[in-house]
């Protein structure tokens, strides 16, 4: 069993079209991008364990933060074993993540939610999302942005597919929940069942993803592309660099740092969309234009966007090269953030669209920073250095609702606020984003000193070895 | 490219295709609300 995983045996064979991998690679994206409809059966839990919000919230907590360490630490493993190998580890965490939360929630145990779902089901979540990058690179050096906006899509189009289906599941499950009435709540044993099905659900696809992806074969380069033509490019290397080599230049650091601002700044809007349209349309009597189903629609609107963003402007960096990209993402991020504090509450219009752009910057960040990693450092570590870079996520992560709802809670409450409330919080991201705007200037070409002996062949298969020069 | 690989390009494209855009729809019914009030 163990050698059908393998490296050596996932090599293409003749006929192998690599347009096979993008939908390998969804497949994995797709199914954990579950992780962004937890909110469908949140109340369903809050009130089968009898438990406060926070509670309940804090098992996505573990799950994003096991997501940022295990690709930390499994990303040199990733690249060692190959994409099968690491697919199926992630398809077994994930599925096994939903089985044991739902014996935690049969048995009504929250620990075993906490462990099942955030904890296991997090470095499924963490080994998934890197396991197909480095492959996706190898198999289209010619248009790395566009292969990884295509998977990384699918983590943002992940929640688009859970959301509506976990609803249709839990009315399955439970006769007397009816999810057109916001007052109606499933039971345990629902959502219990619920994930039980999507576990086997995510499973299948997920393996089905293992068994497609295939690595290149040594030295395989696609039809017409010449691996010359990369030199001609600004930033764009040829020589390979360790993931041990890569965390000691300032390139890494730089980028981290881009990631970060564009996350924070991202996230900052995403946790307050539903109450934050409310509040920008609330007139002087305290009352707001803008409904709670309305809110929600906006909730919608910005998934796309994000969703949407992770292909179009990642596609694109690979006509205009990924520094001119990420400035695009932080300084129009700026201007859009800017504009929002100022002109949002003239009309939902300007508002949406706004709020839209900013959204589908923050897709872009996450979907075109692989790429960026492999011109700065090359294909050898992509997948190791990118697990080291997305803690950058999880700081983010905690960064960005802090700094909102620091400013908020001396305001008042989210969905009682009025559009000036927002205004100190709003003008703080621009500083953010000024940071990372900066941070991206000052990114150059990784010293030679760091790269691989150029003599020595560098397979994929000895990634594993992390040598220094 | 043979018969083979063009079917399973096409099942795996349809495999992700499909409830992406059964999601994408999902999501646009539910957007309706923002711009009809």
């Amino acid at each position: 069993m163990a050698s059908i995983l393998d490296r050596e045996r996932t090599v293409a064979g003749p006929g192998y079209s690599r347009w096979l991998v993008p939908p390998a690679a969804l497949a994995v994206h797709l199914s954990i991008g579950q992780a962004y409809a937890t909110s469908v059966y949140k109340t369903a839990l809050v009130k089968h364990f009898d438990a406060s919000l926070t509670a309940i919230g804090i098992i996505f907590s573990i799950a994003i933060v096991m997501l940022g360490l295990s690709a930390a630490v499994g990303g040199t493993w990733v690249d060692r074993n190959g994409p099968r190998k690491a697919m199926v580890v992630a398809a077994c965490c994930w599925a096994a993540g939903f089985l044991v939360a739902a014996f935690g929630v049969s048995t009504n145990q929250l620990w075993l939610v906490y462990l099942g779902y955030g904890v296991i089901g997090g470095i499924g979540l963490g080994i998934g999302y890197i396991s197909p990058v480095s492959t996706l690179i190898k198999w289209f050096p010619d248009r790395p942005g566009l292969a990884t906006g295509m998977a990384i899509m699918g983590f943002g189009g992940g929640a688009l597919i859970a959301s509506p289906l976990s609803t249709q599941l839990l009315a399955w499950y439970d006769s007397g929940y009816d999810p057109a009435d916001p007052k109606s709540v499933a039971t345990g044993s629902a959502v219990a069942m619920l994930f039980v099905t999507l576990g086997l659900i995510y499973f299948a696809i997920m393996m089905y993803g293992a068994f497609t992806i295939r690595v290149p074969r040594e030295g395989w380069t696609p039809e017409g592309f010449d691996p010359a033509t990369l030199q001609t490019k600004p930033l764009v290397t040829t020589a390979n660099v360790s993931a041990a080599n890569a965390i000691r230049t300032p390139s890494f650091w730089l980028l981290w740092t881009v990631l970060l601002c564009n996350v924070t700044a991202g996230i900052g809007i995403l946790e307050q969309a539903s109450p934050m349209i409310q509040d920008f349309f609330r007139d002087d009597s305290g009352t707001s234009s803008v409904t709670v189903a309305v809110a929600g629609g906006f909730v919608g609107i910005l998934s796309m966007a994000n969703m949407a963003g992770r292909f179009a402007w990642s596609s694109t960096s690979d006509v205009v090269g990924r520094k001119p990209i990420y400035m695009l993402y932080l300084g129009g991020g700026m201007i859009c953030y800017t504009l929002l504090a100022l002109i949002g509450a003239t009309s939902t219009a300007v508002f949406v669209l706004l709020a839209v752009v900013i959204l589908s910057f923050y897709g872009g960040g996450f979907a075109t920073v692989p790429a960026y990693l492999r011109d700065l450092f090359g294909p050898f570590q992509v997948g190791a250095i990118h697990g080291r870079l997305l803690t950058a996520w999880s700081v983010a992560g905690v960064a960005g609702p802090l700094i909102v709802n620091r400013f908020l809670d001396a305001e008042g409450k989210p969905g009682s606020l009025t559009a000036e409330a927002y205004r100190p919080a709003l003008l703080t991201m621009v500083g953010v984003l000024a940071v990372g705007f900066l941070a991206n200037l000052a990114i150059r070409p990784v010293p030679e000193r760091y790269h691989e002996p150029a003599a020595e062949e560098v397979p994929a298969a000895t990634a594993g070895t992390e040598r220094t020069s | 490219m043979s018969a083979t690989t063009r079917a399973r390009l096409v099942f795996s494209w349809a495999l992700v295709g499909i409830p992406l855009a059964y999601g994408v729809y999902e999501t646009l019914v539910k957007t309706a609300s923002l711009f009809t009030g």
